[in-house]
């Protein structure tokens, strides 16, 4: 195992620990109890030690393999889907279809959350593992959309490709809707405000209610590192990766990395959770046909430029 | 070291086909699917169709978790708790699947494998969907479309609902009338 292969976990490790500090900072502040720079990034080590050392709850009944499968398989899915991201020219593996593995691995959530909710016994995660289904149910055709365009206009599923081809021109810039559909579906993978239903407060927790020390630990750590490779898949994609001027292409994924995951984070706290059956309808009514229309479009951009 | 990692993914895949029959809840039963057939999509990986295998991966997965969701509404065992039979007409099955397995087995031993001409292609997914598909696009495509159509006009038949009870006899009600509200408003 090479210095690299254990660089991307660490890499993305830190990005959780700066998601957590940015987001207690902001929950802080809406509650009214703004918290110091210095405070808000302590919070989340403290948090991790608490969890670390705490008891782990179980439940009568519960399908202790299926909850097990379900915590973690979340993370690995995190790192395995992060995999083909370029860390600056390369990505740890450059796949020929990256795009569908990214796609594969992230898909692992949907069985994981739903795993999570059934193995406890408990009524509430059971509620939690059903809504995330719902949710993938209503985000994943506009999410796949939204990807394929980005590979369509690159003519190539291969993320190192797709990053070439935006030496000139970003993607968001070709294709700003699919842009939009691709952040929100990277918030509703990773159960992430306003998507946060499966684990909202109105059941308890949802899907993690019945967890307790490494187990939530681990849930919501794997949570927060999906969130990670799915911002960080959008830099590739739609940001022309490590394509900028005078800094190296590494800075440039790790400040647009950075920037998408604040955009992300402020997202959760403007907006309130949204109900399932809303979702549902504007993902279908409002965000198939609009992908559909931008893919296209990039089609049409593309056979104009002569690709093909 | 690559017979080793197909023998253990077959091992995989058939331990775990078994186990779907053995496993008391419908849950364990799904998920023990998935792993099967995530066992075969590695090995069609292993075959160079790096496409087709990841392709089979998210497809099955998606796939699983929402036939968990159906296992679970339908089966007359959703969690394990009342016991169940997953067997049905277990001798004629028997017998059935070990007949077909003498055959493929045998079909494999006895049959003259030709040797490779030429060199592999180099996308050996292209080279698979032209030979499954070159001649045949049209056919393919009218197919498709023609599936489509069929899943569609089956739900509107299947629907309780129509457009008449969400907008009256003459489809000139202000707002649908719906059991349950939407994000857009209508």
């Amino acid at each position: 195992m090479s210095a690299t292969t254990l660089l991307l976990p660490a890499l993305m490790i830190a990005a959780v620990w700066f998601l957590a500090a940015l987001d207690g900072a902001l929950a802080g502040r809406a509650a009214g109890r703004p918290v110091g720079p210095a405070a808000a990034a302590v919070e989340p080590v403290r948090a991790t030690a608490r969890l670390l050392v705490g008891q782990r709850r179980s439940t009568l009944a519960a399908d202790g393999l299926l909850r097990w499968a379900g915590i973690a398989s979340l993370s690995v899915a995190a790192v395995l889907a992060a995999a083909v991201v370029p860390l600056g020219e390369r990505p740890l593996v450059d796949l020929s279809v990256g795009v569908v593995w990214f796609n594969a691995m992230e898909v692992v959530a949907w069985a994981a959350v739903w795993l999570v909710g059934w193995g406890p016994n408990g009524a509430l995660s059971l509620v939690g593992g059903y809504r995330f289904v719902a949710q993938g149910l209503s985000y994943e055709l506009p999410h796949m959309f939204a990807i394929i365009t980005a590979a369509l206009a690159a003519g190539s599923l291969r993320i190192t490709d797709i990053v070439d081809a935006q030496a000139g021109l970003w993607f968001v810039v070709l294709m700003p809707a699919a842009f939009v559909a691709y952040l929100l579906s990277a918030a509703a993978m990773a159960f992430w405000g306003p998507f946060d239903a499966p684990v909202a407060r109105d059941t308890a927790g949802g899907a993690g209610s019945e967890l307790s020390g490494v187990d939530r630990l681990l849930f919501a750590g794997g949570r927060r590192l999906l969130l990670v490779a799915a911002a960080s898949m959008a830099v590739p994609l739609f940001l022309g990766g490590g394509h900028g001027p005078w800094l190296p292409a590494w800075a440039w994924v790790l400040l647009k990395t950075a920037a998408v995951l604040v955009v992300l984070v402020w997202l959760r706290h403007q907006l309130p959770t949204i109900r399932m059956d809303r979702w549902a309808e504007i993902s279908w009514v409002v965000l198939v046909p609009l992908t559909i229309v931008q893919a296209l479009v990039v089609a049409l951009v593309v056979l104009a430029r002569g690709g093909m | 070291m690559v017979l080793a990692v197909f023998c253990v993914l077959s091992l995989l895949a058939l331990s775990s086909g078994v186990l779907v029959f053995v496993v008391d809840s419908m849950a364990r039963a799904t998920f023990c699917l998935l792993v099967s057939f995530l066992a075969v999509a590695a090995m069609v990986l292993m075959t160079g169709l790096a496409y087709l295998g990841v392709v089979i991966i998210l497809m099955m997965i998606i796939e699983m978790v929402i036939m968990a969701v159906f296992m679970v509404m339908f089966m007359m065992n959703p969690a394990g708790l009342m016991p169940m039979s997953m067997f049905h007409n277990t001798r004629g099955a028997a017998v059935i699947s070990g007949l077909v397995f003498t055959g493929l087995a045998a079909g494999i031993l006895v049959v003259d494998w030709p040797q490779r001409r030429g060199a592999p292609a180099p996308d050996p997914t292209v080279a698979l969907g032209e030979a499954l598909m070159g001649g045949h696009m049209l056919t393919m495509m009218t197919l498709g479309v023609t599936l489509f159509a069929t899943i569609v006009a089956t739900v509107v038949l299947s629907t309780g609902r129509g457009r008449y009870d969400r907008l009256g006899d003459d489809l000139d009600a202000e707002r649908a009338d719906d059991p349950t509200g939407g994000g857009v408003g209508r």
